[in-house]
C-alpha cells in the first residue's frame, strides 16, 4: 500500500485553481521534497493530504480518506503546518501532557530527553520562547510520535541558518527510519537536497517533474560550455541556458555523459538550478 | 482452511496495530476540557475573584449586622429571614452573573480564538475530532462554569456565615438566630438544580449559537452573535409592533417563568419546591431550547471542519 495516492487532485478557490489535477502517490520509507513557487498549490496540496481541506478527486493517505477521517488519520500522521501554530499560552509541561493524554503513539520520555538538550524548561510558556526554540519544542513534540507519515510545510521558515541545519539533522538522525515517510515544502531548496529521496516541483497547480533523486542525478546534466562550443552545445537540445560570470550553462535532459563530457565540465545540477530550468522551460512551452 | 490461515497473521496484524491506538473519546474529552480551563483561566479566577471581593465587603458591612442584630428579637420571623438572607442571596446572583458573563465571552471566542492565532492547526494535527473539539467547548459553559459556579458559591456562603458567626460570638452573641434564619442548608440542593437545569440547559442554546457564530465569523464575532437577533427584534417592533422575539430570548438568559419559580420557590423554601424540578424537566421551553443547541453544535462541528487559520 503506498503511504499517500492522489488521483486528479483538484482544488479550486473561486477562479483560481489552487490544484489543477495533480497525481501522486508516494511510497513507504521515502522523503519527498515538493517543490514550488509561491502560490503554486503545495500548501493546498498538503492540506488536502492532512483533511484540512476538501477536494474533489481521489486521494487515499494510509487507506483513509483524509477529509472524513481526520481523527483517524492523525494517529498515524504528525505534521507541522508552520513554525508558528503552538498555542501562545500554552506552557511547555502543558502541551506534553496534552499530547500525551489524547496521542496514542506520543513517547513522553522521548519528547521530554529531546527537550533536556535545549534551553526549553517545563514551565516555560510558548509565547516566550524564541522562534527557534518554538520548533524545537514542536519537533520535539512531532518526534516522540511514532507516525507513518510526517508532513512539514516550510518547517524551518524564519529561523536562522544553525536551527535549521540542526532541525534537519535531528530529523534524519533520530527520526527517519526506513519504515517512516516525510513530505517537506520548502523554500530553502539547498537545504533539503542531501535529506530528500523523491522530489516534487509544482507549478500553476500542476506537476511539472516528479521523479526520485538516483533518476534526477542519472537524467539531467549541466555544463560550463566554452564559447567554441556553443552551437554544438545547442544541437544537443538543451532544456535551459543561462549565464554565469559571462559563461554560457547549459543544461540537458538524459543526454549521455560521454556526448556531454567534449563541450565542458559536466556535473549533475543543483535543485535550486534544476527548478529555475524546469520552470522556465514550462513558461516558455506554454 | 488453508488460506484463512494464511490470511489471519496479517489481520490480526493489521487489527492489533489500530486496536492499539484508539483512545477513548471519554479521555480526549477530558483533556479537551482541562486544555481549554489551561487556555482560558477567567473561567475559574473571575468567579473566585468576585466573591473575594463580595467576602471582602462583606466582612465589613457585619458591622451594620451587629447593630441589626439588637433589633432582630422584635422581629418577626419573614423579616429576620429577609434580613439574615439578603446577602446570601446576593452572592448567589452575583456569581450567577459572573458565571453568565465569563460564558458568554468565553463561547464567542472558543472557535474564533484558534482560527485567528493559527494553533487550531495545532489543534487539529492532534487525533481529535471536531465533534470532540467542538463538545468540549459547550460543555464549559453548560457543565463545567454551572458546577464551578455553584461550589464557588456554597464556600462563599460558608465563608460568610463562618465571619458572621465569629464576629457575633466575638461580640458576646448568640448565633443561634442566624444559623436557623439564614437557610442556606435547605437552599442548596436546590440551588445545585438552578445552575445546572438554568444555567446549563435552559441558557444552552445561547451558548450553543455564540459557539456558531464563533466558529464561523472571520472577524469581530461579537458583532455577528449580536446583530441578527438585534435585527429580528427590530424588524418584529417595526412590522407587527410585538416584541415575541426580544421576550423569548430574554426569558433564555433570565430562565423562562419555569426557572424563575424553581428559583423563588427554592428561596421561599416553598413546599411547592419538591414538584418544581420534575415540572421544569417536563417543560416544552427545556426541551425545544436543548434541540435547538444540537443544532447549532451541529453547525458549528460542520464548520469547524471547513475553516481554517484566518
Amino acid at each position: 500500500m503506498a503511504c499517500i495516492e492522489a488521483r486528479g487532485l483538484r482544488k479550486q478557490f473561486g477562479t483560481t485553481m489552487a490544484l489543477d489535477g495533480i497525481d501522486l502517490r508516494v511510497e513507504e520509507g521515502r522523503i519527498l521534497g515538493l517543490i514550488g513557487p509561491n502560490g503554486a498549490g503545495k500548501t493546498t496540496a498538503l492540506n488536502a493530504i492532512l483533511g484540512l481541506l476538501p477536494y474533489q478527486g481521489e486521494l487515499q493517505v494510509l487507506g483513509r480518506d483524509p477529509w472524513t477521517q481526520r481523527d483517524q488519520l492523525m494517529r498515524d500522521v504528525s505534521f507541522i503546518a508552520d513554525v508558528a501554530v503552538l498555542p501562545r499560552w500554552i506552557k511547555v509541561w502543558q502541551v506534553l501532557d496534552y499530547v500525551a493524554g489524547v496521542h496514542p503513539r506520543f513517547d513522553r520520555a522521548k519528547a521530554e530527553s529531546f527537550l533536556s538538550k535545549t534551553a526549553i524548561g517545563p514551565t516555560r510558556k510558548v509565547r516566550d520562547l524564541s522562534k527557534g526554540m518554538v520548533a524545537q519544542l514542536h519537533l520535539a513534540l512531532v518526534m516522540a510520535i511514532d507516525a507513518r507519515l510526517l508532513v512539514l510545510d516550510e518547517p524551518t521558515l524564519g529561523l536562522d541558518i544553525l536551527y535549521r541545519k540542526q532541525f534537519y539533522d535531528s530529523l534524519l538522525n533520530d527520526y527517519f527510519d526506513r519504515s517512516r515517510t516525510i513530505v517537506v515544502t520548502t523554500h530553502q531548496v539547498e537545504e533539503i537536497q542531501h535529506v530528500v529521496t523523491d522530489l516534487m516541483f509544482i507549478n500553476r497547480g500542476r506537476v511539472v517533474l516528479s521523479c526520485s533523486m538516483e533518476e534526477i542525478e542519472s537524467r539531467f546534466l549541466e555544463v560550463m560550455v566554452h564559447p567554441d562550443h556553443l552551437d554544438a552545445a545547442r544541437a544537443l537540445k538543451p532544456m535551459h541556458e543561462r549565464q554565469v560570470l559571462g559563461a554560457s550553462i547549459l543544461m540537458f535532459d538524459g543526454v549521455d555523459w560521454q556526448q556531454v563530457a567534449e563541450l565542458g565540465d559536466p556535473r549533475n545540477p543543483g535543485i535550486a538550478d534544476l527548478f529555475v530550468a524546469v520552470i522556465q522551460a514550462q513558461g516558455a512551452a506554454r | 482452511m488453508s488460506s484463512q490461515s494464511n490470511v489471519m497473521p496479517e489481520s490480526t496484524l493489521r487489527s492489533h496495530g489500530i486496536a492499539a491506538v484508539a483512545i477513548p473519546a471519554a479521555r480526549l474529552m477530558y483533556w479537551s476540557v482541562r486544555r481549554e480551563l489551561w487556555e482560558n483561566r477567567a473561567i475559574y479566577v473571575a468567579p473566585v475573584a468576585v466573591a473575594c471581593v463580595f467576602l471582602f465587603g462583606f466582612s465589613i458591612s457585619i458591622l451594620h449586622v451587629l447593630v441589626e442584630m439588637h433589633a432582630a428579637p422584635w422581629l418577626d420571623v419573614m423579616q429576620q429571614r429577609e434580613l439574615f438572607g439578603q446577602p446570601y442571596e446576593f452572592a448567589e446572583d452575583l456569581i450567577m452573573g459572573t458565571a453568565l458573563l465569563v460564558g458568554l465571552f468565553y463561547s464567542v471566542d472558543a472557535l474564533y480564538g484558534e482560527r485567528r492565532d493559527r494553533s487550531i492547526l495545532f489543534w487539529k494535527s492532534a487525533p481529535v475530532s471536531d465533534l470532540i473539539t467542538v463538545l468540549s467547548k459547550a460543555a464549559i459553559p453548560i457543565v463545567v462554569l454551572p458546577f464551578l459556579a455553584f461550589a464557588i458559591t456554597v464556600l462563599t456562603q460558608w465563608m460568610m456565615l463562618v465571619i458572621s458567626s465569629a464576629v457575633l460570638l466575638g461580640s458576646g452573641q448568640n448565633v443561634a438566630i442566624l444559623w436557623s434564619r439564614v437557610g442556606i442548608f435547605h437552599r442548596w440542593p436546590m440551588l445545585l438544580f438552578h445552575f445546572l437545569c438554568i444555567h446549563g440547559l435552559w441558557q444552552s442554546p445561547i451558548y450553543a449559537w455564540l459557539l456558531l457564530v464563533s466558529s464561523w465569523a472571520r472577524r469581530v464575532p461579537i458583532l455577528w452573535a449580536a446583530l441578527p437577533p438585534l435585527t429580528i427584534g427590530i424588524v418584529e417592533k417595526v412590522a407587527f409592533n410585538t416584541t415575541y422575539f426580544g421576550s423569548l430570548i430574554g426569558n433564555r438568559f433570565t430562565g423562562g417563568s419555569e426557572g424563575i419559580e424553581v428559583m423563588e420557590r427554592g428561596r421561599a423554601m416553598d413546599p411547592m419546591m419538591l414538584f418544581a424540578p420534575l415540572h421544569f424537566l417536563i417543560s416544552p421551553g427545556l426541551w425545544i431550547g436543548l434541540a435547538v443547541t444540537a443544532v447549532f453544535l451541529a453547525a458549528a462541528v460542520r464548520l469547524r471542519r471547513d475553516r481554517g487559520p484566518i
